[in-house]
């Protein structure tokens, strides 16, 4: 027993005498998207960190002890918020003994709400499955309200490092301008998307189907978060035999079995989307989510046909 | 929500919360559970050799019968405080305060402070709710040195340090009213605890937590009923509890697949007078000691299957304690357990569990049948 509390003295000494970054500011990104946007505002200020990766499905992640340590030392929290992170969040700010970053205060920062919501509920009930009260979360995907958010992050970014106000403004600029340039491009890319029917995995992609008019044509999970069953991708596939869809696309994180299965009995393709940024091998950041997102979409249009 | 939009620019931290009249509200929550359960050996009579144990400390019910069923409230009390009580609702119709405590939010530097009744903070297991447990009923270790689950009234002090590896030290100061304290000695301060945490990931697909705890009591006239009657002790106890827990998901998407293999090993020394049922009082010095280990797999989402191996050691007493409570007979209890559960969301599992179970000097065939439920606000679970 003594050698075990020697060997435990032992690593706490090691862990003490790690050094603290080198940044302005420490940052807690929950998910990949929006470590990358922090990462376009704030560039060398920050050291960022996101608890998720694109592989990761961010209503279920463990409150690791990694994540509180990480917690413990941030200066700003960016998640999405809306109760997306509810199942692990509140857990680790309540461990993480750090004021900064608590709710209501300037370290805490919410993207989804700055934004308007789409699917606030006007009634909850778990036997809908698992909703979200405060409306879809999943906002990263409507490259919109990615300009809307980002105009917040940056007065956020300069409340909590007054002394770097110009040069916070300075890069939130020179996002905007790369952004809008970016977002005529992908609106023209888009265009042959319009009205499309699109069958999706999980009820994750509101955003996107609102910035470039798609239309949902039905989803595999029978009710939010419940796995695809049998007699659902049935009632679907005899549903999409009435009036068919052109593809049928799902998160890097989520399992393809379903949306192949589909697209072997109806014959449209099955697209796998990053979701997030990191979530394939073109979404390495902001730009490259959305460029690979419609790449693979307007693909897939042209291979329905 | 018209106002939400008009702010979107602005620098503001306002929440534009849909539901501002329902978020002063605490979150409710219950937890739904209830066994059935199936015991060759009447639990009225179990018996642990070598081990004094506390109230209600057992096997577990025969037929049907209602388990942890709990209510839950919780909210943040003001921008400083955090308030919890959970009210543990007993299948005899009567209910006892679980957990009621109030918590600091805004300390800063990595403290946390608390006030009230909790579970201590040693262990791994300790501080889990039994609706989190992977298996119906509690290990060996934690039944004998810890009546299940050590809860006490008192403070306790949290600090998580500035660094890059989870290192976090706590204490508490505790009543002592509970098992393995007794009689709120000390007036009313007879338990006392230090904990340290470490943890970290290793890679995406793998995290750890590994803990050392100690928890010194106190008891004064400790009674611990038993089928021969009832047994007195009073002394100081010492326990270490050495604790680690380590999880693999593969790119830590726990979503299909995941593992988890967690052991603890709890160490007790005691010295005091005890008093078996119809003896006399007698010096008593010794130690105890146990371990578990279990994995809990989970091959397909919704589908676990977990193993547990758990087992008892104690010294031969003196003696002036042969034929009671205390005397080992020979006999080192030992149990293995296999379970299976199947979760339809989140929030509903059910479980099927078979212990052999070679604690007693009988061997036991146990079946479990058990569902647990959750309702209401959606809790966060740790580690």
């Amino acid at each position: 027993m003594k050698n075990v509390i020697r060997i435990f003295a032992s690593l706490v000494l090691v862990a003490a005498f790690q050094p603290a970054s080198a940044a302005d500011l420490d940052v807690f990104a929950c998910e990949p998207e929006w470590a990358a946007l922090t990462q376009e505002l704030a560039g060398t200020r920050a050291e960022i960190t996101s608890a998720t990766t694109a592989h990761q499905d961010p209503h279920h992640i463990q409150a690791r002890p990694s994540l509180i340590a990480k917690l413990r030392r941030a200066d700003l929290l960016v998640c999405s918020g809306a109760e997306l992170e509810i199942g692990w969040l509140p857990m680790l700010l309540r461990q993480s003994g750090n004021n900064a970053i608590q709710p209501g205060k300037p370290g805490y920062f919410e993207a989804a709400m700055q934004v308007e919501r789409l699917e606030v509920p006007t009634t909850v009930d778990r036997a809908m499955g698992d909703v979200h009260p405060s409306g879809n979360p999943h906002v990263q995907l409507d490259p919109r309200r990615i300009a809307t958010i980002a105009t917040a992050l940056t007065a956020r970014l300069k409340q909590l490092d007054p002394a770097h106000a110009a040069d916070y403004d300075a890069r939130g600029a020179d996002f905007a301008k790369r952004w809008q340039a970016a977002l005529a491009r992908w609106n023209a890319q888009a265009a042959p998307l319009h009205g499309v029917r699109v069958v999706v995995h999980h009820q994750g992609w509101a955003y996107l189907f609102d910035w470039l008019e798609l239309q949902q044509a039905g989803q595999l999970e029978p009710k939010p978060g419940v796995p695809p069953s049998a007699a659902h991708l049935a009632e679907l596939k005899a549903e999409l035999a009435a009036k068919p869809a052109r593809m049928v696309i799902y998160a890097a994180y989520q399992e393809s079995r379903p949306a192949e299965w589909l697209s072997h009995e109806t014959g449209m393709p099955a697209v796998e989307l990053p979701f997030t940024v990191g979530g394939s091998d073109g979404a390495k950041d902001l730009f490259g989510l959305f460029d690979d997102t419609l790449a693979k979409m307007v693909g897939a249009l042209h291979e329905s046909r | 929500m018209k106002l939400c939009r008009l702010f979107v620019a602005a620098t503001l931290a306002l929440p534009c919360a849909s539901h501002a009249g329902e978020s002063f509200n605490p979150d409710i929550s219950l937890i739904l559970s209830g066994t059935y359960g199936q015991l060759q050996h009447d639990p009225a009579n179990y018996l642990l050799p070598g081990f004094p144990l506390a109230e209600e400390t057992g096997p577990g019910e025969r037929g049907f019968s209602l388990g942890e069923s709990e209510l839950v409230l919780s909210a943040n009390i003001d921008p400083d405080w955090y308030g919890m009580l959970t009210l543990a609702l007993g299948g005899d119709g009567t209910s006892s305060v679980e957990n009621a405590y109030v918590q600091t939010t805004s300390l800063g530097h990595g403290v946390t402070g608390r006030a009230g009744r909790f579970f201590s903070g040693i262990g791994y297991l300790n501080e889990q709710h039994a609706h989190t447990w992977d298996f119906v009923d509690a290990a060996l270790p934690y039944r004998a040195l810890l009546g299940n689950q050590y809860q006490d009234d008192g403070v306790q002090l949290r600090w998580v340090a500035p660094t890059a590896l989870f290192t976090e030290l706590g204490g508490e100061w505790l009543n002592g009213a509970n098992f393995p304290a007794g009689g709120s000695a000390n007036g009313g301060r007879g338990a006392w605890s230090a904990f340290v945490h470490l943890g970290d990931d290793v890679g995406e697909s793998h995290s750890w937590r590994a803990g050392l705890s100690w928890l010194a009591t106190k008891a004064v006239e400790r009674l611990t009923p038993s089928a021969a009657g009832d047994d007195l002790f009073s002394g100081n106890s010492q326990l270490l509890v050495a604790d680690f827990v380590w999880k693999w998901a593969p790119q830590g998407n726990n979503y299909e697949r995941n593992f988890k293999l967690q052991g603890e090993y709890l160490h007790n020394q005691s010295e005091g007078d005890f008093t078996p049922a119809g003896g006399l009082a007698a010096p008593y010095s010794g130690n105890s000691s146990g371990w578990y280990l279990q994995g809990i797999y989970q091959l397909i989402h919704g589908w676990r299957v977990g193993l547990r191996h758990d087992q008892l050691k104690t010294d031969t007493p003196d003696a002036a304690f042969t034929g009671t409570v205390l005397d080992t007979q020979g006999h080192t209890p030992t149990r293995n357990s296999v379970m299976v559960d199947y979760a339809n969301s989140e929030f509903s599992r059910l479980r099927l569990q078979y212990n052999r179970d070679e604690s007693s000097l009988v061997t036991d065939h146990q079946w479990f049948l058990q569902y647990q439920m959750s309702l209401g606000a959606h809790g966060a679970h740790s580690f």
